[in-house]
């Protein structure tokens, strides 16, 4: 829980995915590209938290900003010659808050499935433009060849993915770290009273509709910046980081995490990303199953995602152990 | 210099006419109740007030300055501040946090992203003063819906007040407090502070003549008869349409 009644200290618990992303960093060598992949999709989770769970946004237009970025940091690299991972960082970022700006400025006077037709319609326009503009985007084939040089002039992006697993790691840490300050500010606190009750921060002087428009375009950039980081880790974008789907995929990940919890975005892609790694081995025709079975059983059983069971779960232990320990 | 005024105010809703061009003013410091029966038009004439609802037409002041187009944030950003006749709180946050959310937006500090909002001391600090004047200190920590109804309704002053308002709209404050509760509410009301203009909103009407100065009785979207409590409960026209049928109820 965040707010002026919240404790902002980090607890212990709140290490525990960094200790754990740096032991799979030495232990698990081999996997470090799709380490890298998760690391980027928890970044984009987290952006949708902060407008999906905190200030109460509904979206399935999230990919726009992901793919945004992504497209922009790939057109630097493989078509204008700017190999700086920062300077497409920079660019890639940029970009996405400009596209959430205007595009939050008219969509956000909207609500409920309004909205989320009119976020799904922008990745859509987006997808169809990267899908045409093959000069620019290489069209369905997809953007290879993107340039990507040594960070910092010293780390080249190697071919097992240790750097690039570093490097998002850094950068989700990053992200972490300001996700965080927002959501235990007065402007997170005012987010979560914008989610509880609209009319009452209308009521008390706020005028809610900038105030999404300014936590909208703050979203779209960390999800640009995300995209940004997928195509510098692969070399390549496709088509496949625009429209319904990846927008789809990333709030299935959030919801079988759990929203409005900020780790919710840390377990939900590790779970779905690897049961996909693992299923689509296994059974390439059906891994789908597997994920769909998942998703039903959270949003049945679990509502607060599998942060949620794990909650219960240690919060009745807790409990117990305080009866028990009770005269 | 009136401090809030309407000239002329109307609302139509398609043929149904609930407000029929009220000219009203309140006073620096009145201790002003709004009465009527129900479906008077008294709750549209406060939602046009704050700007939740546009007018017809007509023109509304607050010092002297026209605010008919403003909207609602702009409205409390002057100085203009209301409680809901249906509990609206932050149901499910602290009761701190719900005081403290507006006291925030007041002191312009509702942007700030970097500090924790539980480091802001002086938000905190106001926000626990506001509550502990309104007896509520011991419950700052509980969630707005696990207190009482009474209690509740008391929040909903409590953050109101937080925006320091010039003018504070009271609509139905006591609206389903137990009778019992409703002296203390009275009390509470009595210890406002008097640079605050206040309008309110009430069936209760022990409180309201134990409370107002001044006495605006509506009947079908019109200003019937304005006055002093003496002079309203001596008017027959207000016994036949108001206080007659309110003792049958």
């Amino acid at each position: 829980m965040s707010g002026y009644s919240a404790d902002p200290r980090i607890r212990w618990t709140e290490w525990i995915p960094w200790v754990l992303a740096i032991g799979f960093f030495f232990a698990l060598p081999e996997y470090l590209s799709l380490g890298a992949r998760v690391l980027v999709f928890i970044l984009f989770a987290l952006s949708l938290d902060l407008i999906l769970g905190y200030a109460g946004i509904i979206t399935l237009g999230h990919s726009a900003f992901f793919g945004l970025g992504a497209y922009t940091a790939g057109i630097l690299g493989a078509k204008a010659g700017i190999t700086d991972p920062f300077i497409q960082l920079f660019f890639a970022g940029g970009a996405a808050a400009l596209l959430g700006l205007a595009t939050g400025a008219v969509i956000l006077r909207t609500r409920a499935l309004t909205l989320l037709m009119l976020t799904l319609a922008i990745t859509a326009i987006l997808l169809e433009i990267a899908n045409k503009a093959t000069n620019l985007t290489g069209g369905a084939d997809g953007l290879s060849g993107v340039q990507v040089a040594p960070i910092l002039g010293l780390f080249r992006f190697d071919l097992y993915g240790k750097t690039a697993f570093l490097y998002c790691l850094v950068a989700l840490l990053l992200g972490w770290w300001a996700v965080r300050r927002i959501i235990y500010s007065p402007f997170g606190a005012m987010l979560t009273g914008i989610r509880e009750n609209r009319a009452r921060m209308h009521a008390v002087g706020s005028p809610v509709y900038w105030r999404l428009v300014l936590v909208y375009t703050i979203s779209a950039t960390m999800a640009g910046v995300a995209g940004a980081l997928l195509t510098q880790t692969n070399q390549f974008v496709g088509l496949n980081v625009l429209g319904l789907e990846p927008s789809g995929d990333i709030l299935v990940m959030l919801i079988l995490g759990g929203v409005g919890r900020l780790y919710g975005a840390f377990i939900g892609p590790v779970v779905y990303l690897v049961a996909q790694d693992y299923l689509a081995k296994q059974y390439p025709e059906y891994w789908y199953l597997g994920i769909g079975a998942l998703l039903i059983f959270v949003v049945l059983f679990a509502r607060g995602g599998i942060l949620g069971i794990m909650d219960k779960w240690l919060f009745s232990k807790h409990k117990s152990s305080a009866k028990a320990s009770a005269p | 210099m009136a401090v809030l005024e309407t000239q002329k105010l109307c609302k139509s809703f398609g043929a149904l006419t609930v407000a029929d061009n009220l000219d009203f003013r309140l006073e620096p410091g009145a201790r002003h109740a709004l009465i009527g029966p129900n479906g008077a038009g008294k709750t549209t004439f406060v939602n046009m007030l704050t700007g939740a609802l546009a007018p017809t037409s007509g023109r509304i002041f607050l010092n002297d300055e026209e605010i008919t187009n403003k909207n609602q944030a702009a409205r409390v950003g002057r100085g203009l501040g209301r409680t809901f006749q249906i509990t609206t709180l932050f149901r499910n946050l602290p009761v701190l946090d719900n005081v403290a959310l507006a006291v925030a937006e007041r002191r312009g500090d509702a942007l700030r992203m970097w500090r924790p909002a539980s480091s802001h001391r002086e938000i905190i600090e106001e926000s626990r003063e506001l509550l502990a004047k309104l007896g509520l200190a011991d419950e700052a920590a509980t969630t707005a819906q696990e207190l009482p109804y009474g209690k509740q309704r008391l929040v909903e002053i409590a953050i109101a007040l937080g925006l320091r308002p010039k003018v504070l709209l009271l609509d139905e404050p006591a609206a389903g407090v137990p009778s019992a509760d409703s002296k203390r509410f009275l009390e509470i009301l009595e210890k406002l502070p008097s640079e605050i203009a206040v309008l309110i909103i009430e069936h209760d009407m022990d409180l309201v003549f134990r409370f107002a100065q001044r006495i605006t009785v509506m009947v079908q979207g019109q200003v019937l008869v304005e006055g002093a409590p003496a002079d309203i409960a001596a008017d027959k026209r207000v016994r036949d349409v108001y206080l007659g049928e309110a003792t049958h109820g």
